[in-house]
C-alpha cells in the first residue's frame, strides 16, 4: 500500500511513544466506546475517593462519643460522600454504561453527537476535579479544609454568605452546575442516538429494555437536572452579587430552595435507579435463560415511574409544616411509585421462574438487588406514611433506606453489569472466584452496615450528627455497622484487583460468552472501532435468539 | 456472523433527523430552566421589604416586543427561501432576523441603563430587583448566544457560502430562536403584566 | 464532656416506639400497623424469589435445553398490579386519617402556648402568656383525660432552619427563617425526654440538644411562678455581688438577659433563671460550677465551633462571675 504525504503525518517511530500517543488517542477520543470507558474510570475513582470518605465517617460512629474527626471535618466528609457518590460517581458511571452499550444494543455505529458526547465527558471530569479542590483551598493550609460543609442538599439559608464565609460553598454551587452542563450534554446525545439512529427494523417495541429505560432517563435528566442547575445559578447570585433570593434576611424564602432541590433530587433518585433496573432487565433472562417476562409492562411501568417521579418531590419535605392536604397528595403519590416499581419486581420473578438459573456472578449480584430491592421499596413505602414520616425524616433510618436503594440495589446492579459486559469491553471474562469473594463479602458488608442504621433511625438518632451520646442504646448498632465497613472494603479490594487482573489474565471471552441475545453480542469482544462490520437487520427484540433458533424466531410472539 | 433472520417483507425504514430531535430535547431542558426562574419569580411577587416596585419603574415593552416576535417570522421565511434555493432573498430575511435581535438587545440594554441609572435598582436592592435580574437576564443571554448562532450564519451567508442543503442546519437555529421568543412571551406576561 | 456526660445522660433511650405524648402515641401506633404490613410483604415477595432461585437453578453440567419462554401473561400482571395498589390505598387512608387527626387537631382553651425559636445551636423558649423566657429545655405540664393541657409550640428560626424532635414525645417540625410552623405535645407522664435539633444546621447541629420536661400540673405551676422572678438586686454573697459587677461590667450583657438588671441581650440564652436548668451549651455538659467555669474559659472546648467566644478573663475573674451565676436559680 502507498501511503499518501499528509501534511500533519507522523513517522512511524514518532508515532510509536508508549505514553503520550496512547494518551493523547484517549485526550482526543469521540468514539463512544472509549467515551464510555472514561466515564467508568472515573466514576471508580471516585468511588474510591468517596468510599474512603465514608469510612472515615463509619470510623468516627463506631463508638460514642468518639473525638477522632472534628466536628467540622465530619460535616464536610457528609457533605463531599454526598455530592461525591450523586454527581461524581452514579451520574457519571451511568453516562458511562450508556455511551458505552446504547449504540451497540440499537446497531449503530456511534453517538449522534460525538464530540458533544467528548464536550460531555471532559466537562464532567472538570467540574468534578474543581470540587474537589476546595479540599485544597487556603483553610487546608492552616490545618482545616477549605471544602465545603453544608451538606449534598445545600439547604438555604445555610448556604448564604451570612452562614457560610469563605469560598467552600462557591466550590460546591459552581462545581455542580459544570457538572450539571455535562449531564445535560450527556443526555440530549444519548437520547437523540436512541430516537435517530437504530437500525433497520429496530422499532421502539423491538430495543432491549435497557436501551429503552436510559431513552426514559435521559428525558428526566433533562426535565430534573436543569432545575438544579437553575436553582445553583440563582444561589450563585445570592452569593456573587448579593441577590435574595434565599436570603431569609430580606425576605427570601427558605423552602423555595427545598422545593427547588426536590424537584430535582428525587428524580434523580429514580434517574440513578432506573438504569440499575436497565441491567437488571438484560441479566436476569440471559441467566434464567428466559424471555423477559411482560416486555411491554416492562416499558409503561418505566414511563410510569419518570412521570410518578415528577410529582413526589415533597415527600421529602413532611417536617416542614405543610398542609394537610399537601401532605396526603404527596405521601399517595410517593405511595404510587411502589405500584410500577412493584411490577417490575413480579414481572423479573416472572422471568427467573421456570427458566434455569444460572448462579454466575452477574446474576448472584441481580439476586441480591432483587432481595434488597424489596427492602428498599418497603422502607419507602414507610417513609410515605406521613405520620411514621415524622418520626422517621432526617434519621439514620432514612440513611439505611437509601443506601440500600443507592448502594444495595444500584450499585450491585452496576457490580452485576460490569461482570456482565466487562467481556464485551475487554475480550476477556472476569474471574468467577474472585467475584464470588467479592460478591459474598460485599453481600455481609453491606447488610451489616445498613441494617442496624434501620435501628439506630428508630431510637433516635438523626442523621449529620458526628457523634452521638453514650447510653442511648445506639452503641452497639453503630459498632456492627462500623465493621460492615471492613467487609465492604475488603469486597470492594477483591473487585478492583479482579477489573486488573482479568484485563491480562482473564478467560478469552470470544464473541457471546452468555448465549445472550441483543445486538452487542453480536459484534466482536472488543467491538471495533465501527462496532459492526455490516450493519444489521433485526425482526425482533432478541436479534440473535432469532439467529440461534430460526425454527423459532422471538417475532410470531410479539 | 451469518445474517440474523427476520419477519419478510421489511417495512420501509425512517428515522427522524438528528438536528431537530438534538435541539429539542435541549429545549426540554432549558424549558425546565427556566421554570424555575419563572416559579421564583412568580413567588417573590409583591414580597419585597423595599422599593422600587415593578408598578414604579417598569413600562410595557411594546418595541422590544415587535421586534423579538417579527424576528421569528423573518427567520421562518429565511428557511423557506433557502428551502427553495433562493439563497439571496435567505440571506435579507436572515439578516432583517440579526437586526430585529440586535434591536431587542438594545431595548433592554436601555431598560437596564434606566433602571440602574435612574431608579436605582439593582439585583442587590430588593426580591424584585433579584427576581427580575435574573429572569429577564437569563432570557437575554438566550437572546445573545442565539445572536452569536444567527451572525455566523450570516457571515458564511455573506461570503456566499450557505448553500440549499444547509437548511437543515439553519433549521435547528431556527427552532432555538423560535423557543427564545416563546420564552419571551412567558417572560412578559410574568413580569410585565401579572408581576405590575 | 466525657465521663461527665455519662452520668447525667443515664436511662435516655429515646425510642420512636415508646411514646408518652399523644402525637407520638398515634405516630407510633399507625408504625406498628405499617411495619406488621410491610412483614408480610417481605415475607410473601422474599420468599417467592427465595423459591424461585433455589427451585429453578441450573445444576453444573445441566444439559437440558432452553426452557419453555414465556412471554407475559396478562392476568397475572392485572393480578400483580391490583394487589400492591389495593395495599397502597388502603395505606393511604389510613395515612391521610392520622395526618388530620394530628394537623388539624383544635386547640382547647386549656392549651400552654409557647414559642420556640431555633439559633445556632440552641433554642430558645418562650411562653408569651406566661411571661417566662427559658432555654433549650421546654417545661410543659402532664395532661390527662379530664382536663386536656396539651402545648402548642409555635416554631420559629433566627437564623437557618432547624427541627424540634423529641421522639417520645412528637415527631419533627421544623424551624424554618421567614416562616411559622406549628405543633402540638401531650405528654401523659411525668419525666424528661431527650432529644435534639433533626435538620442539619451548621457546625454544631450534632450539640443542638434539647430536653422535654413533662412537670404534673401543680409542679408546672410553680415552675412557671419560679421563673417569671426578677433576679435578686444584690447576691448576698460578696463573692457572688463581685461576680455580678464583672458580668454586667464585660461584654457578656450584649448577649446574654438577666431580667431585674440591665443585661438585656437576646443572642444568647436568657440567664435569669440559669441554674434551674440541668444542661448548659444545649445540653452539651451539665449545669455545675466545674463545667460553667470550663465552658466561659473557653466555649469551644465544650462544643467547637459555637458562636460564644472564649472571654479571656482572669482566673479571679472567672471564679467571681461563676459565684454569681450560681446564684441565679
Amino acid at each position: 500500500m502507498t501511503t499518501t504525504q499528509l501534511p500533519f503525518a507522523v513517522s512511524a517511530k514518532e508515532r510509536a511513544h508508549p505514553i503520550f500517543d496512547p494518551l493523547q488517542e484517549w485526550l482526543e477520543t469521540v468514539d463512544h466506546k472509549r467515551l464510555g470507558i472514561l466515564y467508568i474510570v472515573f466514576a471508580l475513582v471516585f468511588l474510591v475517593i468517596g468510599g474512603i470518605e465514608a469510612t472515615l465517617i463509619r470510623i468516627q460512629l463506631a463508638v460514642a462519643d468518639n473525638h477522632f474527626l472534628s466536628a467540622h471535618t465530619f460535616n464536610v466528609l457528609f457533605t463531599m460522600h454526598g455530592t461525591t457518590m450523586v454527581f461524581l460517581v452514579g451520574m457519571p458511571i451511568l453516562a458511562g454504561f450508556a455511551n458505552y452499550l446504547v449504540p451497540l444494543q440499537i446497531g449503530a455505529r456511534d453517538v449522534a453527537f460525538p464530540r458533544l458526547n467528548s464536550f460531555g465527558f471532559w466537562v464532567t471530569c472538570f467540574g468534578g476535579l474543581l470540587l474537589n479542590a476546595s479540599f485544597l483551598t487556603a483553610p487546608a493550609l492552616l490545618g482545616g479544609s477549605g471544602a465545603p460543609d453544608v451538606g449534598w442538599f445545600g439547604y438555604a439559608p445555610l448556604t448564604e454568605p451570612a452562614y457560610t464565609r469563605g469560598n467552600a460553598t462557591d466550590y460546591w454551587v459552581i462545581g455542580l452546575i459544570i457538572v450539571g452542563i455535562g449531564s445535560i450534554a450527556g443526555a440530549v446525545n444519548i437520547a437523540t442516538t436512541i430516537v435517530t439512529m437504530r437500525t433497520k427494523g429496530m422499532t421502539l417495541g423491538r430495543m432491549p429494555l435497557y436501551t429503552w429505560i436510559t431513552l426514559v432517563v435521559q428525558c428526566m435528566i433533562l426535565a430534573a437536572v436543569s432545575p438544579l442547575t437553575a436553582a445553583l445559578i440563582l444561589l450563585l447570585l445570592d452569593r456573587g452579587l448579593g441577590a435574595h433570593f434565599f436570603d431569609t434576611q430580606a425576605g427570601g424564602s427558605a423552602v423555595l430552595w427545598q422545593h427547588f432541590f426536590w424537584v430535582f433530587g428525587h428524580p434523580e433518585v429514580y434517574v440513578l435507579m432506573l438504569p440499575g433496573f436497565g441491567f437488571l432487565s438484560e441479566i436476569i433472562p440471559v441467566f434464567s435463560r428466559k424471555v423477559i417476562f411482560g416486555y411491554p409492562v416492562m416499558v409503561a411501568a418505566t414511563i410510569a415511574i419518570g412521570f410518578i417521579s415528577v410529582s413526589v418531590w415533597a415527600h421529602h419535605m413532611f417536617a416542614v409544616g405543610m398542609s394537610p392536604a399537601a401532605n396526603t397528595f404527596f405521601a399517595v403519590s410517593t405511595g404510587l411509585v411502589a405500584v410500577p416499581t412493584g411490577i417490575k419486581l413480579f414481572n423479573w420473578l416472572g422471568t427467573m421462574w421456570g427458566g434455569q438459573i444460572r448462579l454466575q456472578t452477574p446474576m448472584l449480584f441481580a439476586i441480591a438487588v432483587l432481595l434488597q430491592f424489596l427492602v428498599a421499596g418497603i422502607t419507602g413505602v414507610m417513609l410515605a406514611v406521613v405520620p411514621f414520616n415524622w418520626q422517621l425524616t432526617d434519621t439514620y433510618f432514612v440513611v439505611a433506606h437509601f443506601h440500600f436503594v443507592l448502594v444495595g440495589s444500584l450499585l450491585f446492579a452496576i457490580f452485576g453489569a460490569v461482570y456482565y459486559w466487562y467481556p464485551k469491553v475487554t475480550g476477556r471474562l472476569m474471574s468467577e472466584r474472585l467475584g464470588k469473594w467479592h460478591f459474598w463479602l460485599f453481600l455481609i458488608g453491606f447488610n451489616l452496615t445498613f441494617i442496624p442504621q434501620h435501628f439506630a433511625g428508630m431510637l433516635g438518632m438523626p442523621r449529620r450528627v458526628y457523634t452521638f451520646l453514650p447510653e442511648r442504646g445506639l452503641e452497639i448498632w453503630n459498632l456492627v455497622s462500623s465493621i460492615g465497613v471492613a467487609f465492604q472494603l475488603a469486597g470492594g479490594a477483591c473487585f478492583l484487583w479482579n477489573l486488573i487482573r482479568s484485563y491480562r489474565r482473564g478467560a478469552v471471552a470470544g464473541n457471546d460468552p452468555w448465549d445472550a441475545w441483543t445486538l452487542e453480542w453480536a459484534t466482536s469482544s472488543p467491538p471495533p472501532v465501527y462496532n459492526f462490520a455490516e450493519l444489521p437487520v433485526v425482526g425482533s427484540r432478541r436479534p440473535l435468539w432469532d439467529l440461534k433458533h430460526p425454527e423459532d424466531p422471538d417475532w410470531h410472539y410479539e | 456472523m451469518t445474517a440474523i433472520p427476520v419477519p419478510s417483507p421489511t417495512p420501509p425504514w425512517t428515522l427522524p433527523r438528528r438536528g431537530p430531535v438534538g435541539i429539542l430535547l435541549f429545549i426540554l431542558a432549558e424549558s425546565a430552566l427556566f421554570s424555575v426562574f419563572v416559579a421564583a419569580y412568580c413567588y417573590y411577587i409583591g414580597r419585597s421589604l423595599t422599593g422600587p416596585t415593578p408598578r414604579e419603574v417598569l413600562h410595557f415593552p411594546v418595541l422590544m416586543t415587535v421586534c423579538l416576535l417579527s424576528s421569528s417570522l423573518t427567520v421562518h421565511l429565511a428557511g423557506r427561501a433557502l428551502a427553495n434555493g433562493a439563497t439571496a432573498r435567505f440571506l435579507s430575511y436572515w439578516l432583517a432576523t440579526v437586526l430585529l435581535g440586535a434591536a431587542f438587545l438594545a431595548g433592554t440594554a436601555r431598560e437596564w441603563r434606566e433602571l440602574i441609572v435612574v431608579h436605582h435598582l439593582t439585583i442587590h436592592s430588593n426580591l424584585f430587583g433579584s427576581t427580575y435580574y435574573a429572569l429577564v437576564g437569563l432570557h437575554a443571554s438566550h437572546v445573545i448566544a442565539g445572536m452569536v448562532m444567527l451572525l455566523t450564519v450570516a457571515a458564511f451567508g455573506l461570503a456566499g457560502r450557505v448553500r440549499p442543503h444547509h437548511v437543515d442546519r439553519t433549521d435547528v437555529i431556527s427552532i432555538y430562536w423560535h423557543f427564545v421568543d416563546l420564552v419571551w412571551i412567558v417572560v412578559v406576561t410574568v413580569v410585565y403584566i401579572i408581576g405590575r | 464532656m466525657d465521663a461527665t456526660m455519662t452520668a447525667y445522660a443515664a436511662d435516655t433511650v429515646s425510642s420512636i416506639f415508646a411514646p408518652v405524648s399523644t402525637p407520638a402515641v398515634k405516630e407510633a401506633d399507625l408504625a406498628w400497623f405499617v411495619l406488621v404490613l410491610s412483614a408480610v410483604v417481605f415475607v410473601v415477595v422474599g420468599g417467592l424469589i427465595a423459591y424461585s432461585v433455589v427451585r429453578f437453578r441450573a445444576r453444573a453440567g445441566d444439559q437440558r435445553p432452553e426452557p419453555p419462554q414465556v412471554y407475559g401473561s396478562a392476568q397475572v400482571e392485572a393480578a400483580w398490579t391490583a394487589v400492591p395498589l389495593i395495599i397502597i390505598l388502603v395505606l393511604m387512608l389510613v395515612t391521610g386519617r392520622v395526618i388530620h387527626e394530628i394537623q388539624a387537631a383544635p386547640e382547647p382553651p386549656t392549651a400552654v402556648e409557647v414559642t420556640v425559636v431555633g439559633k445556632q445551636w440552641w433554642w430558645e423558649i418562650r411562653y408569651p402568656k406566661l411571661g417566662v423566657v427559658t432555654a433549650n429545655e421546654l417545661h410543659v405540664p402532664v395532661s390527662d383525660s379530664v382536663t386536656r393541657r396539651p402545648t402548642f409550640l409555635t416554631l420559629e428560626s433566627a437564623d437557618v432552619a432547624h427541627s424540634f424532635w423529641v421522639p417520645r414525645v412528637a415527631g419533627k417540625t421544623d424551624l424554618i427563617p421567614n416562616r411559622t410552623a406549628r405543633m402540638w405535645v401531650e405528654p401523659h407522664e411525668p419525666g424528661t425526654y431527650l432529644g435534639q435539633c433533626a435538620e442539619y444546621c451548621g457546625a454544631q447541629h450534632t450539640l443542638m440538644l434539647l430536653r422535654v420536661v413533662a412537670d404534673p400540673p401543680e409542679e408546672f405551676d410553680r415552675w412557671v411562678q419560679q421563673q417569671r422572678r426578677v433576679a435578686a438586686a444584690e447576691p448576698a454573697d460578696s463573692v457572688a455581688a463581685a461576680g455580678r459587677r464583672v458580668f454586667l461590667g464585660t461584654i457578656c450583657v450584649s448577649c446574654h438577659a438577666v431580667a431585674g438588671t440591665t443585661a438585656s441581650g437576646r443572642y444568647g440564652p436568657d440567664l435569669t433563671h440559669l441554674m434551674s436548668r440541668a444542661t448548659i451549651a444545649a445540653g452539651a455538659a451539665p449545669n455545675t460550677r466545674e463545667q460553667l467555669r470550663a465552658w466561659i474559659r473557653n466555649p469551644d472546648d465544650l462544643k467547637h465551633g459555637v458562636l460564644m467566644p472564649a472571654m479571656q478573663i482572669d482566673d479571679k475573674y472567672l471564679h467571681e462571675l461563676v459565684e454569681y451565676l450560681l446564684t441565679l436559680r
